[in-house]
């Protein structure tokens, strides 16, 4: 496996992931207010992944992240489910919300809504989902194995 | 009488169980009391003083169907006859079936006939009837391809279904319309309303169907040709089923809604011009077979259209007529097939060219057949029913009336008609006795060396023969306990006839029955003459050919249309998916004045707008001409990205972000997917193809654009959206009205979007990680 000499990649890579992962999360608690939200937030997290992937390959990426991407979406699954499941404790209907505004010790005066939640969820599973399919079709190993980890 | 009815259906249950005891004793005994105590039941109820009887059970009460039975003078003859018969066959089937037969299968499909049989005749709910009626055709088709190993059982099997279960759906038809008009599904109010079902508008319907239904059943002409090849079932089943009792419920159910039409001269006319012609065509061709069954095919179906002429006559000697040949009929045709099936079994052949000369061999066969043929040719004997049948039924076709040219002119056919078909029934009644029982012994032919049947085998069509020569005896018994009920019930009015042997000599009747047996000797002395005739005549006529013909075009048809548009071709789907859509959806458009192009809502036109417009137009029009998948791919993204620019000025920011980011992860997965594809074909397409993917292509896009516009035009409510912008904050708790509506308004849209995505991974995660090598195929 011979990787280019790609130094200038790799350095840049080394700043924008960090500023394109900043940005989705930033995207997805701005969701309520301004435009954002889970799904925008997912994309863009797993755009920053994939921009790591392509830098540094397959495999190194996979020792300093070792994420199982379909756990993970899996569990944005569940977590959506529970949060419209969890309306029914307080006797509501499937999915009902509710919000407040709250005290929070760094951030003073927040509102927390449990939409939040549910939108949680929805960024796991496009996180996950994203990333799986993306990485079983560039890992295929059927014709060529390891041809190449990146795009 | 509801037990009667379904007893021989429990036992049908019953007797896979006891079948498995025949290495010690054949089944058939063990359930040749279900039909003997049945027959028995039935019996009580002849006599003198006959009133009808009445038996209700509840079955769909919501769709008023309800089992019930009635038992008038009608179907008292024919229960008669079925458990009477019934007995008889099952007792002759022990002896003619063995043990290593599949017992079990026989009765079981035997007694489900014998079920369902006494339900048809017994029923007086329209559908509880339909429902036996389907049922025998089941049975009927079991019993045929009873010996399914062969050939031959296998196509009378399917030709017989195919043929009475078309008859049965037009019968469902016609009771499905006598329902209707006349809101009641009991045959017996249905008589007491004749006059709506005649002046209905319906009335014609309802008269082909169950006239279909009654002629595909009773074998009538052109729908005989099933009944020939049902010969390839056992002969009990054949003697039981194809004489006796099933070819009779086409005449049972005509004579049961007779009533219904007596004042309807077409119901008549059809039935007796059906009859005739079947009368004269089925003896005519009974005459030219050389097989001992097939002879008696054809002549049952000869005999079944002179019952069908007679009822169709329709005057009180008709009637009475019909009904006493059912019973003569059934007689001597059960104990006819009985001895065919006791020669072939004793000889190994039913060919008549190779019998002969059987007399000094089986002189108690010989006997029983010799009543049983002249009986049915008529023979002026005092001790043969079917003279007495014979001579009312030329003296019914003498007493015919009516007026208009069309009844008049069959007045004076009529008679001879039956003439000519009498002679031809004569001849070969003649030809069957003589032909088999006489003439020369031909031992190098026969398979086996002819011997006498066991003397149980003979008992069967011995009572048969008995039952012949007792009510030519005493007809008068018969009449006054059975028959002239029987007439009342068909005629729907008292039926008085006195049955006569003689009526001296210048009775027309008897001058015909005469002019019959004199005509028919000759003909049968000198029938070797008139062979090749009749071998060449109905050649290209026979309705065999028609058969065959029409179940092979179905098939072959419906072959090439599904093989014309089921090419496997996606090409050829897409286009019929399309041009359907357009088709459908466009004459929608017009035909509904859907159309609405008012141009008075719109906003301006920026530049910014037009431009973009004419970009995304071009990227469009590049991606259908590129020659290479990878640069398809990339002018494909033009357009995307545009639309997200079109998302920023129409102020979607959310779809703009999500657009672009979508469109991004989508031409990274179509490069990585077509970069292992072979480039598009760079040879030049037919002109038609490309022209009708151009045409629905552009017919396609012009008619969503117009659906747009109107669409666009035509706005009947207010829309929700005034009620989201205001509660967005209120209820929802944030300010981005998108993402509220997406996660708060309507979260379970996304809820299940995210689960689709979910799918759609894992879908493709198996796909690549699970496929199956190609080497280990």
């Amino acid at each position: 496996m011979n990787r280019p000499n790609d130094l200038i990649l790799r350095t840049t890579t080394q700043l924008i992931a960090f500023i394109l992962l900043g940005f989705s999360v930033y995207l997805f608690f701005a969701g309520h207010n301004a435009p954002g939200g889970g799904f925008i937030g997912g994309l863009m997290t797993a755009a920053a992944f994939i921009l790591m992937y392509m830098t540094y390959g397959f495999e190194k990426i996979e020792k300093i992240l070792p994420l199982n991407f379909r756990i993970l979406a899996v569990t944005g699954l569940l977590i959506a489910v529970l949060s419209g499941v969890g309306s029914f404790v307080f006797g509501e209907e499937f999915l009902s919300h509710s919000f407040g505004y709250f005290h929070l010790p760094i951030l003073g005066k927040t509102e927390l809504a449990t939409a939040m939640i549910f939108d949680l969820g929805v960024y796991l599973v496009v996180v996950g989902i994203t990333l799986t399919i993306i990485l079983s079709i560039a890992t295929d190993s059927h014709e060529d194995p390891y041809e190449d980890a990146g795009v | 009488m509801v037990f009667a009815v379904f007893a021989p259906l429990i036992f049908a249950i019953i007797i896979p169980f006891i079948s498995r005891f025949k290495r010690k004793i054949h089944t058939g005994w063990l359930i040749l009391p279900v039909p003997l105590l049945i027959f028995i039941y039935f019996l009580q109820f002849v006599g003198r003083d006959f009133s009808t009887i009445m038996q209700s059970t509840n079955w769909i009460p919501s769709l008023d169907i309800s089992l019930d039975f009635y038992l008038d003078g009608l179907s008292l003859l024919f229960a008669l006859l079925i458990s009477g018969i019934g007995t008889l066959v099952v007792l002759y089937s022990i002896y003619y079936l063995n043990k290593e037969e599949q017992l079990g299968h026989f009765y079981t499909y035997l007694y489900i006939f014998m079920s369902s049989m006494l339900g048809v005749v017994l029923s007086d709910n329209v559908f509880v009837l339909y429902t036996f009626w389907e049922f025998t055709s089941l049975s009927s088709f079991l019993l045929i391809g009873y010996w399914h190993y062969r050939e031959k059982s296998r196509y009378g099997a399917l030709k017989s279904m195919l043929i009475t279960v078309f008859g049965g759906f037009s019968l469902l038809g016609g009771i499905i319309l006598l329902t209707i008009v006349t809101g009641t599904t009991s045959i017996q109010e249905m008589v007491s309303k004749s006059d709506l079902i005649i002046n209905s508008e319906y009335f014609l319907f309802i008269l082909v169907f169950l006239l279909l239904g009654a002629f595909t059943k009773s074998a009538q002409f052109p729908f005989h040709i099933w009944l020939p090849d049902a010969m390839e079932a056992p002969t009990p089943v054949s003697a039981y089923l194809h004489s006796a009792t099933m070819v009779k419920a086409g005449i049972y159910l005509m004579a049961r809604f007779s009533p219904i039409f007596s004042e309807v001269p077409l119901f008549f006319v059809l039935l007796s011009i059906f009859g005739l012609v079947t009368l004269t065509w089925a003896s005519y061709m009974a005459v030219r077979q050389t097989d001992l069954k097939g002879i008696l095919a054809f002549s049952t179906i000869s005999q079944l259209g002179m019952i069908m002429a007679m009822l169709g006559f329709g005057t009180t000697y008709g009637v009475f007529a019909a009904v006493f040949h059912i019973l003569n009929h059934a007689t001597f045709k059960g104990s006819l097939f009985m001895i065919a099936g006791i020669v072939d079994h004793e000889t190994g052949s039913r060919d008549i060219r190779k019998l002969g000369g059987l007399m000094t061999f089986m002189p108690i066969s010989a006997t029983l057949a010799v009543f049983g043929t002249f009986s049915m040719a008529g023979v002026p004997l005092p001790f043969l029913n079917g003279f007495y049948s014979k001579e009312k039924f030329f003296e019914s076709s003498l007493h015919l009336e009516g007026s208009g040219t069309f009844v008049e002119g069959l007045i004076t056919a009529a008679p001879i008609i039956a003439v000519v078909g009498s002679i031809f029934t004569f001849v070969y009644s003649m030809y069957l006795f003589f032909g088999t029982f006489r003439g020369e012994y031909q031992e190098s032919e026969l398979p086996k060396k002819p011997h006498e049947a066991p003397i149980m085998m003979l008992v069967p069509p011995a009572i048969l023969v008995l039952g012949v020569i007792l009510i030519g005896l005493f007809p008068n018994f018969f009449n006054h306990v059975l028959i002239s009920h029987s007439a009342d019930a068909v005629y729907g009015d008292s039926v008085t006839k006195k049955i006569k042997f003689w009526h001296g000599w210048d009775s027309r009747a008897f001058q015909m029955s005469l002019v019959v047996i004199s005509l028919g000797v000759l003909l049968y002395l000198t029938k070797s003459k008139w062979d090749s005739i009749y071998s060449f005549l109905p050649g290209p006529l026979s309705f065999n050919r028609v058969y065959d013909w029409i179940v092979e075009k179905v098939e072959s048809v419906s072959n090439r249309i599904t093989t014309f548009y089921m090419t496997g071709s996606l090409r050829l789907y897409m286009v019929l998916i399309l041009t359907t859509i357009i088709i459908i959806t466009a004459s929608t458009l017009v035909f509904t004045g859907g159309m609405n192009f008012d141009v008075n809502d719109l906003a301006p036109i920026t530049t910014a707008e037009i431009i973009i417009a004419t970009i995304m137009a071009l990227g469009a029009i590049g991606t259908t001409i590129a020659k290479n998948r990878i640069a398809a791919i990339l002018i494909l993204g033009v357009v995307g990205y545009g639309l997200s620019i079109l998302f920023v000025m129409y102020s979607a920011p959310d779809l703009a972000l999500t657009q672009l980011i979508v469109e991004t992860v989508t031409v990274v997965l179509f490069l990585l997917c077509f970069y292992h594809l072979p480039n598009l074909e760079s040879g030049t397409k037919s002109f038609t193809k490309t022209g009708t993917n151009l045409l629905i292509s552009t017919g396609y896009g012009l008619l969503m654009m117009l659906i747009g516009i109107s669409a666009y035009n035509s706005r009947f409510a207010e829309t929700i959206s005034t009620y989201f912008m205001e509660n967005t904050y209120k209820l929802g708790g944030g300010h981005n009205a998108v993402n509220v509506i997406l996660v708060d308004f309507r979260g379970i849209d996304t809820l299940f979007e995210i689960a689709v995505l979910f799918g759609a991974a894992l879908g493709i995660y198996t796909m690549i990680k699970l496929r199956q090598d190609k080497g280990a195929k």
